[in-house]
């Protein structure tokens, strides 16, 4: 059961730049995968209640309590760039 | 000519004030150094895993019951995907499909007529870092390089979303007020719309009057005041009505106000660039409140500040005027109990509260005024002690010193004369001096009798308790 799959739309929505032939054996890979979801989608649940985490576990909160933060110092100093205890990236461009 | 009606709902969010933030340890903390307040969870570091904040949670139940939603039995966590230099993991964690509250609602109160508002939703996110544009001027489309601070990363963040039921501007902006009231009330948050720590975003259409379906609706953000959240309101649907009006049509998107200009102005987004490919947050889990906790949070709410409102109406006090004493300031309320527990008026002592004794308040902060202090001031003034302007000068005296009204009332000499005999004489002698006004009120000139009035004041060095002068004066031109 084939599925159709857009997938320069996906490409982009992950910020990937790929060229034409990266897209056409990605949009076979995820064609493939995407047709095993279907299988799994076909199957009867009628009468299942959903579930939304594997383990049937719940909550496991956990109290509001101030733990100490990472050194600042050292954080920066594992990015590419910092100013004035700032991480510094690319000018940021919506969309 | 067509009539347009505009149609406005509002998405508020509100950053909690937790001590820690959403899904880690750190401090929820404002006006601090950058990034001090970060840990491998709230920076996205691979492998980092959230825990929830119970807190957070207890708040956002808390927000839900207020507003009269149900609180779901279960409840999910989801991963909102999309880029931004403020946003660590590329996702957001937000909840999709499953909030923690639904179906509630919110009676707002504008010029004294109330209208139920729909709640559609609150559910639970946690907040992005905050981005500095370097260069430029600090705008986004010119800047050369963007600074990152991550201590408000993760910080706990509700988002309340409204149906859309308001009909104005004006609408808009007191569903608004009366909801940062109701959060304020709560205490579950700073509410402080210039810091951020509360903040509205508008949907708005128009549409025909008298048509069902809804027209294209465009979103408007970036006000940080309930003034400009009223003029960008009012601002897009005169833009979406002079479109439709000019054969032109709405196009769906998200517009940004613009303080100085008056006016919206677009994003220019790219279509299709705001599909955020919800899915379950693998790392959280489900969650559950139990029914016994909910009920004990539902009865350990505070009075609302629409309850309240209702209450104040119930007691004589005007709509518009019980609005704003239920909003204003707590102590100024229990000053308000207080008074009228101690007789007085509760629509007289209402509007002292929210008025005269708001103002002297604000210019000098003072716990020295009780109830009673204030009841025993509009006594005077409805014993005719004192003139309602005396009273305000007694008033401010009273905030100053602590002392009782008719002790600053003598001190200052502002007690009226309401001595009958003496007013009697005063009034014998204005009208022997008169005989052409007394001849004019006795061939039917009414008014001439303002004229006398301010005679008698005048001759009693202004102190002789007008609306006795008046009783007095019109008894004797008659006799
Ligand atoms: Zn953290």
């Amino acid at each position: 059961m084939p599925v159709e799959i857009d997938i320069a739309h996906v490409a982009r929505l992950a910020r990937l730049a790929l060229s034409e032939e990266e897209l056409s054996t990605y949009r076979s890979q995820l064609g493939v995968i995407l047709e095993h979801a279907a299988k799994v989608q076909s199957v009867p649940t009628e009468g299942l209640e959903p579930t939304a985490h594997p383990l049937g576990l719940l909550n496991g909160f956990r109290e509001d309590l101030v733990r100490p933060s990472l050194d600042r110092d050292e954080v920066l100093a594992a990015a590419p760039d910092s100013a004035d205890g700032y991480f510094v990236v690319p000018p940021a461009l919506e969309g | 000519m067509t009539d347009w009606e505009p149609v406005v709902g509002i998405e508020v969010h509100v950053e909690l004030k937790t001590a820690s933030k959403m899904f880690c340890g750190c401090a929820v903390s404002f006006g601090e150094d950058p990034n001090t307040n970060i840990c491998p969870v709230c920076l996205g570091l691979p492998g980092a895993l959230p825990v929830a904040n119970a807190a957070a949670l207890e708040s956002i139940v808390r927000i839900g019951l207020a507003l009269h939603c149900q609180i779901a039995p279960q409840s999910v966590f989801h991963r909102k995907n999309y880029f931004y230099a403020d946003l660590p993991k590329n996702f957001q964690v937000s909840q999709f499909d499953s909030p923690v509250a639904i179906n509630g609602w919110l009676d707002i109160n504008l010029d004294g007529t109330s209208n139920r508002v729909g709640i559609e939703r609150a559910h639970m996110e946690e907040d992005t870092g905050k981005s500095l544009h370097q260069g430029g001027g600090g705008r986004i489309h010119s800047a050369t390089s963007t600074r990152l601070d991550f201590n408000r990363s993760g910080v706990p963040l509700v988002e309340i979303v409204s149906r859309p039921d308001l009909r104005s501007a004006a609408e808009a902006r007191a569903y608004a007020q009366d909801l940062r009231a109701l959060i304020a009330e709560l205490d579950v948050s700073d509410a402080r719309m210039e810091e951020g720590s509360i903040r509205f975003d508008a949907n708005v259409s128009v549409r025909p009057v008298g048509a069902g379906e809804l027209g294209t609706k465009v979103e408007i953000k970036n006000m940080n005041s309930f003034r400009s959240l009223e003029r960008a309101v009012a601002s897009e649907i005169e833009r979406q009505i002079a479109l439709l009006e000019g054969g032109s049509r709405v196009i769906q998107e998200t517009r940004h106000w613009d303080e100085e200009a008056g006016s919206t102005r677009s994003m220019r987004t790219k279509e299709g660039s705001s599909d955020y490919r919800y899915f379950t947050e693998p790392d959280l889990l489900p969650l559950v409140f139990a029914a016994d906790t909910v009920d004990r949070l539902h009865s350990d709410l505070p009075e609302l500040p629409a309850d309240r409102r209702s209450r104040f109406e119930g007691m004589g006090v005007a709509a518009g005027t019980a609005r704003v004493l239920a909003m204003t300031d707590p102590e100024l309320r229990r000053i308000f109990t207080e008074a009228v527990a101690a007789g007085s008026d509760p629509m007289t002592t209402a509007i002292w509260v929210t008025g005269e004794l708001t103002a002297v308040l604000r210019k000098t902060p003072s716990s020295k005024v009780a109830g009673v202090g204030l009841a025993g001031l509009l006594a005077m003034v409805k014993e005719g002690k004192l003139s309602s302007s005396a009273a305000k000068e007694v008033l401010t005296e009273m905030v100053a010193s602590g002392d009782e009204a008719s002790v600053v009332a003598e001190r200052l000499d502002l007690l009226l004369v309401s001595d009958t005999n003496a007013i009697e004489a005063a009034v014998t002698e204005v009208l022997a001096a008169q005989p052409h006004a007394v001849a004019r009120y006795r061939s039917g000139e009414e008014k001439v009798i303002g004229f006398l009035v301010g005679l008698v004041m005048r001759s009693t060095g202004g102190k002789a308790d007008p609306k006795l002068v008046n009783e007095t004066l019109r008894r004797q031109l008659v006799g």
